[in-house]
């Protein structure tokens, strides 16, 4: 009997190790993703249709599309995970059976957990917040623009970054940078959290006059008043104010007795499995790992889990393990790029920003529907610089 | 005033900046005079601590390591 293998979530994470495994595995195995909405989503895209350089069209596809033939979709939410009994319970009353769970489906944003966020501020984690962001640019005429964390861990940890340095170009583009006011909140006294990608985007802040606020952990934000609060005791006043949410893992996840503190999976940061649960693997923006919450992680981990749970479905021992790789690129705006490589040894060594990584990710962004579900981008692509120790 | 530890806060194996968060959050929390003890394993929040410290002028009472994990005393101002 072919091993049954369930993959819950058609993002990155899910849709890769789905056609990866079916590959592998062909008539050894029965892959079935199951998704709520059946659409895939190509989040990387939501920065550029806040400032107006995308629309969202080309932000989605049907995930039918994506996956191979042999991989069957559910669309449907998975409200539940019986462990015990090893199956999925779905949304609509029906279950599934599984020999292999891959649990794949993200993370959530849970705004509503900051005081005034909901009504207070902007935020481009999502296509309608993106839109409704857009909107408020446009007819933005001058003033005081915050863009800050509300809460960590958060997905794309360059975004809000990126995001400030294209938002300064957008201002300048319109005529309206004058007369305007960019200030970066960040939770550290620095720019990013990691220190040598700051070292790279300081300069850059300070050639155009961004402003940042250091040690700007918010707290609340009060609409009425146009004002963020810190956990230090700060307050900042805005016109525009735009938050990356904080995020939680998925309320399944937490329901089943799955998840950690919040709602993150405990996993194993070298094979990926559930800590506490066997047969049980966790990918991409669910997990408690310690490193970046994004695509690219997904990417790199999903061939990790297809070979580690293929090894097991034919009964030999797993011999892949992830060594924390993630490759991202960071927009530094004017159509300049640089890159961050990286894995759990290895911090990144971002190089000077240049109009090749802007048009490699331009070319990155058009070509992800034909390569990157399928597999189709080599392994080697986006190791790490070179090591350098004096970092950390 | 007291001069007790109040709140230990385990954040062992939690990366940058989530130490800073964590202990930003306890800080809130706690009443002017007394200490919050910090457990950490990231090398980076050495800087970071000193510098958060500096910044909301609390004072980084203790900052050692024993095998690896960072240990911090901070008396909130």
């Amino acid at each position: 009997m072919p091993a049954r293998i369930v993959v819950i979530g058609g993002g990155v994470a899910g849709t890769l190790t789905a056609n990866l495994l079916s590959k592998e595995l062909r008539n050894d195995a029965r892959v079935t993703v199951v998704d709520p909405t059946g659409m895939h989503v190509y989040q990387p895209g939501f920065l550029y249709v806040a400032l107006g350089e995308a629309n969202g069209r080309w932000l989605a596809r049907d995930e039918r599309q994506l996956l191979r033939k042999d991989v069957a979709l559910v669309v449907e939410a998975a409200t539940r995970v019986d462990t015990d009994a090893s199956v999925v319970h779905l949304a609509r009353g029906g279950t599934i059976a599984y020999d292999f769970l891959v649990l794949a489906a993200g993370a959530r944003l849970v705004p509503e957990q900051v005081p005034g966020m909901l009504e207070g501020a902007y935020d481009f984690y999502s296509l309608d917040g993106a839109l409704r962001l857009r909107e408020a640019l446009r007819s933005f005429d001058g003033g005081r623009i915050l863009v800050g964390v509300a809460g960590i861990p958060y997905k794309c940890p360059p975004a809000p970054v990126e995001f400030t340095l294209m938002l300064e170009g957008y201002l300048r583009n319109r005529g309206v940078r004058d007369r305007s006011e960019v200030t970066l909140l960040s939770p550290l006294n620095r720019a990013f959290t990691i220190e040598s990608a700051s070292k790279v985007v300081q300069p850059i802040m300070e050639r155009r006059g961004i402003k940042l606020a250091t040690f700007f952990n918010v707290e609340s934000v009060d609409p009425s008043a146009g004002t963020v609060e810190s956990l230090e005791g700060e307050k900042a006043e805005y016109d525009i104010l735009v938050l990356v949410p904080p995020h939680r893992g998925q309320r399944f996840v937490e329901e089943s007795g799955l998840a950690g503190n919040g709602g993150w999976i405990p996993t194993d940061a070298y094979t990926l499995q559930h800590k506490d649960v066997e047969r049980v693997f966790a990918i991409g923006d669910g997990t408690d790992l310690p490193i970046s919450k994004s695509g690219s992680t997904a990417h790199f981990e999903a061939p990790v889990v297809a070979s580690r749970i293929a090894s097991l479905v034919r009964g030999t021992t797993p011999r892949e393990s992830y060594g924390g790789r993630v490759m991202c690129f960071l927009e530094t705006g004017d159509r300049k790029s640089t890159s961050l490589r990286f894995d759990y040894e290895h911090p990144p060594i971002p190089p000077e920003p240049s109009w090749r990584w802007h048009a490699a990710k331009w070319m990155f962004n058009r070509l992800y529907w034909v390569t990157v579900p399928q597999g189709r981008i080599p392994d080697r692509f986006g190791r790490p610089g070179k090591i350098d120790r004096s970092e950390s | 005033m007291s001069l007790t530890v109040v709140q230990t806060l385990d954040l062992k194996g939690l990366s940058c900046p989530m130490p800073i968060v964590k202990t930003a959050k306890a800080m809130k929390q706690v009443s002017s005079g007394e200490m919050v003890e910090v457990f950490a394993t990231d090398p980076g929040s050495v800087a970071d601590f000193q510098a958060w410290c500096r910044s909301t002028r609390n004072t980084l009472v203790e900052s050692d390591v024993t095998d690896g994990v960072f240990h911090y005393v901070i008396q909130k101002r």
